[in-house]
């Protein structure tokens, strides 16, 4: 913490950006799995937390040394370039070591279990993990075996929590604020780790959220989390301040529960014509990488009422703030449990 | 050879006893229970403030051998058997091979004879191979001493191959155990459909696979007249099917495993793989309704489906982890404290679920204190309280529900056949 804080006061222009990181909610957890289990002062730490770390990134000098010493291992069982590369780039800035370890060239291929794979690798003195995993719950099981930090980079249909803070930082940096914003999820919901990610955030800070979606991509009771169900995109756009457009993923679809890709593009495309019945202002968001005229049109995604590219950068930000809290929280887990076995002796 | 077990209280509904008497043990019978035997023994337990029962019978037992005598053996799971205060087992015939002819049923006979530390009953598949293709020969497996017959792990998925093994088990005066789960609706889930399934990004394995091929089964017994015995029931609607068929004079009787009257579908937030187990756990009605059942008699038996996996296949991720757990080991403890300790059940029901019924079930002359039967008796202490661990088995594998908790009561002493067989120190 003291590290960023002489660093933030040292550099800092704008007076607001030290309440940012280092209000009175504290961050004790050694990893960062999903957003079901945060709560609503958590969620805003790692907020202004990121804040902090936008002003950072928009320097001419974008690196500070929080990180210094710390190595972070990058381990990917799907492949993924975006998300990858966001926590590369996020813990080069923070000047952490990073390793990239991915499916095609580890030893996983060689029947190594996620347990024996996290142990080598925290052998190898790592402290944190960033893991991106085909199975819901793989995050979870690999916090549970390693002592290093773990951050879920996506599990599974599970959760993406990086990924829906950064959807949320951009709203918040956007419209001013989450509570009581209209929110709504267009796309395959069903097999939507960002789309769960996000209603667990949003509906915790306060936001209304209306996932759409075809009906066989709706999951059984998902209104019981909290959310309006509907399969008529016009009615999700209608009062909406924001629509998070999510990927579809045709390629996964193994059990012919989507609907043909230019049937899909014409019931749920968002279009600009979709759009001028939605409010003037409504912001596009798209976890990425998008698909052109399958789920968004073009004019849409390079369109006023974009701001994809925007969310790419606030991921920075957002990563960078998930690796230092969980980094912090680690070492004065571990200081604390050096102090208690120093009083047994 | 005389054995006297003093002072406890003796509960069995079978034979009517429910009070504080001793137990006389002679030749590896029962002889005497009456109040203040004074006979000369070769030695004498003392039961004071114990609990005195007859050894249960667990009808859903799965030993493993022949096949994976890495998970399990008839040894080892007859041991943990002992342990947890069961001495009749089923031994579940889904092992490589499957139980499915007079070789197999010979084979396993001998390692029985052998190794086992346990009465163990053997059932034998309903069709070969377990294929769900061709009934077995239910007559020669019958006279060869086979106590039941099932494809547990698959359902007969064919109702023409059902409907023949149940008009040929009617015949044959057998019982035909029901693992009722149609496949096709369970497709890859992995847990209960619902909010749960939809929350943790898992599939859902829809309540419908099972009550649906409950009925199935219910329609078939009622009208080929055999009877069927439904295996670990988990879910609300297949009470009410076996409910409703029961009233209408169907031969059907059921189990449900502690598993499901303990624990539902919001236990598995942390993706615990010893909380994985087909059929799943249901969600918390389902649960209150297993209990309700339990109570009203409408599920006759607990058993524990006891389905021991080594580590390499339960400590992966939570869809590629086996489905089952143990419980020999932990059923009565977690029955004492989830239903009597809640004076859901008393102490004769608990006796009923667990050991007189099931032996009726099966029709086997066990799970019981009658004068003249086999002395497989246990001694309970219902106030011990103790907390589960992997190191508390005597299984060969420890994928067990309830790793972690503290459960009332405890097994202090296992007799079989007469002699004392397990000694809780």
């Amino acid at each position: 913490m003291s590290l960023l804080k002489e660093e933030l006061q040292r550099n800092m222009n704008k007076p607001e950006a030290d309440k940012a990181s280092l209000k009175k909610a504290a961050w004790v957890r050694k990893d960062l799995l999903g957003l079901q289990e945060l709560s609503r002062e958590e969620l805003e730490l790692i907020l202004s937390t990121a804040e902090s770390f936008k002003e950072v990134i928009s320097r001419e000098i974008k690196k500070v040394p929080t990180l210094r010493g710390k190595t972070v291992v990058n381990l990917f069982y799907e492949p993924s370039t975006r998300t990858r590369t966001s926590f590369e780039v996020a813990a080069k800035r923070l000047s952490a070591d990073v390793i990239n370890i991915s499916t095609d060239s580890s030893s996983v291929r060689k029947g190594e279990t996620l347990i024996d794979t996290g142990k080598n690798i925290e052998a190898l003195k790592v402290d944190i993990i960033v893991v991106r995993h085909n199975y819901s719950g793989a995050a979870a099981m690999l916090a549970r075996n390693v002592h290093a930090s773990v951050i879920n980079a996506g599990d599974g249909w599970h959760e993406h929590p990086t990924q829906a803070l950064l959807d949320i930082f951009t709203l918040k940096e956007k419209l001013g604020r989450i509570e009581g914003l209209n929110v709504s999820i267009v796309g395959d919901i069903a097999h939507s780790r960002v789309a769960r990610s996000n209603i667990w955030g949003l509906t915790k800070l306060g936001a209304n959220v209306t996932v759409c979606a075809p009906p066989l991509l709706i999951p059984v009771s998902i209104e019981e989390m909290g959310v309006k169900v509907t399969s008529d995109v016009e009615e999700a756009l209608k009062d909406a301040d924001a629509v998070n457009v999510l990927r579809m993923q045709f390629e996964r679809d193994t059990e012919n529960a989507f609907p043909r890709q230019l049937e899909y593009f014409k019931n749920y495309g968002i279009t600009v014509d979709r759009l001028k019945h939605a409010k003037k202002n409504i912001l596009v968001m798209h976890p990425g990488p998008i698909n052109r005229g399958i789920e968004i049109s073009s004019e849409v995604a390079d369109g006023a009422n974009s701001v994809i590219l925007e969310q790419v950068t606030n991921g920075i930000a957002v990563r960078m703030a998930a690796l230092f809290l969980v980094a912090q929280a680690h070492d004065q887990l571990r200081s604390k449990a050096r102090t208690r076995g120093a009083k047994k002796i | 050879m005389k054995l006297l077990i003093k002072n406890g209280l003796v509960v069995d509904p079978s034979s009517g006893f429910n009070g504080v008497m001793d137990i006389l043990v002679e030749n590896s019978l029962i002889s005497r229970v009456e109040k203040n035997i004074q006979d000369a023994c070769d030695s004498v337990i003392d039961a004071t403030d114990k609990i005195v029962l007859p050894g249960l019978v667990d009808m859903h037992v799965h030993l493993r051998e022949p096949g994976r005598e890495d998970k399990e053996t008839v040894s080892s799971g007859t041991k943990a058997a002992l342990r947890g205060g069961v001495t009749s087992v089923l031994a579940m015939p889904n092992t490589t091979p499957a139980i499915d002819s007079v070789e197999q049923v010979k084979l396993l006979k001998k390692i029985v004879q052998k190794t086992a530390h346990a009465n163990v009953f053997l059932a034998s598949a309903i069709t070969k191979g377990r294929m769900g293709q061709e009934v077995v020969d239910i007559v020669a497996l019958k006279n060869e001493g086979v106590v039941a017959l099932t494809d547990d792990g698959d359902s007969v998925d064919s109702t023409e191959v059902m409907r023949e093994a149940l008009m040929k088990a009617r015949d044959a005066n057998i019982l035909i155990i029901c693992h009722a789960e149609d496949k096709s609706l369970v497709k890859n889930g992995v847990i209960n459909l619902g909010l749960i399934s939809t929350q943790l990004g898992l599939r859902g394995i829809p309540k419908e696979s099972e009550y649906k091929r409950v009925e199935r089964d219910l329609q078939l017994a009622s009208a080929t007249g055999a009877a069927i015995h439904i295996a670990h029931v988990s879910c609300s609607e297949s009470v009410a099917l076996i409910a409703e068929a029961k009233a209408k004079g169907t031969r059907v009787t059921a189990e449900t495993a502690p598993h499901y009257f303990t624990l539902c579908d919001e236990d598995l937030m942390g993706y615990d793989t010893n909380l994985k187990m087909n059929p799943p756990l249901r969600t918390r009605k389902d649960r209150e309704a297993l209990r309700v059942a339990l109570k009203s008699g409408v599920i006759d038996a607990i058993a524990s489906d006891h389905a021991p996996h080594t580590e390499n296949e339960k400590e992966i991720e939570f869809d590629r982890a086996e489905f089952g757990v143990i419980g020999l080991e932990t059923e009565l403890a977690v029955s004492i404290t989830e239903l009597v300790e809640s004076r859901l059940l008393d102490w004769p029901d608990l006796v009923q679920k667990m050991a007189n019924n099931p032996a009726k079930i099966l029709g086997i002359a066990k799970g019981t204190l009658k004068i003249g039967a086999d002395a497989d008796i246990i001694i309970v202490d219902s106030k011990k309280e103790w907390t589960v661990t992997k190191e508390s088995f005597a299984s060969m594998s420890n994928n067990s529900s309830f790793l972690g908790r503290t459960l009332k009561g405890k097994v202090v002493c296992t007799i079989f056949g007469g002699k004392v067989a397990f000694k809780n120190t």
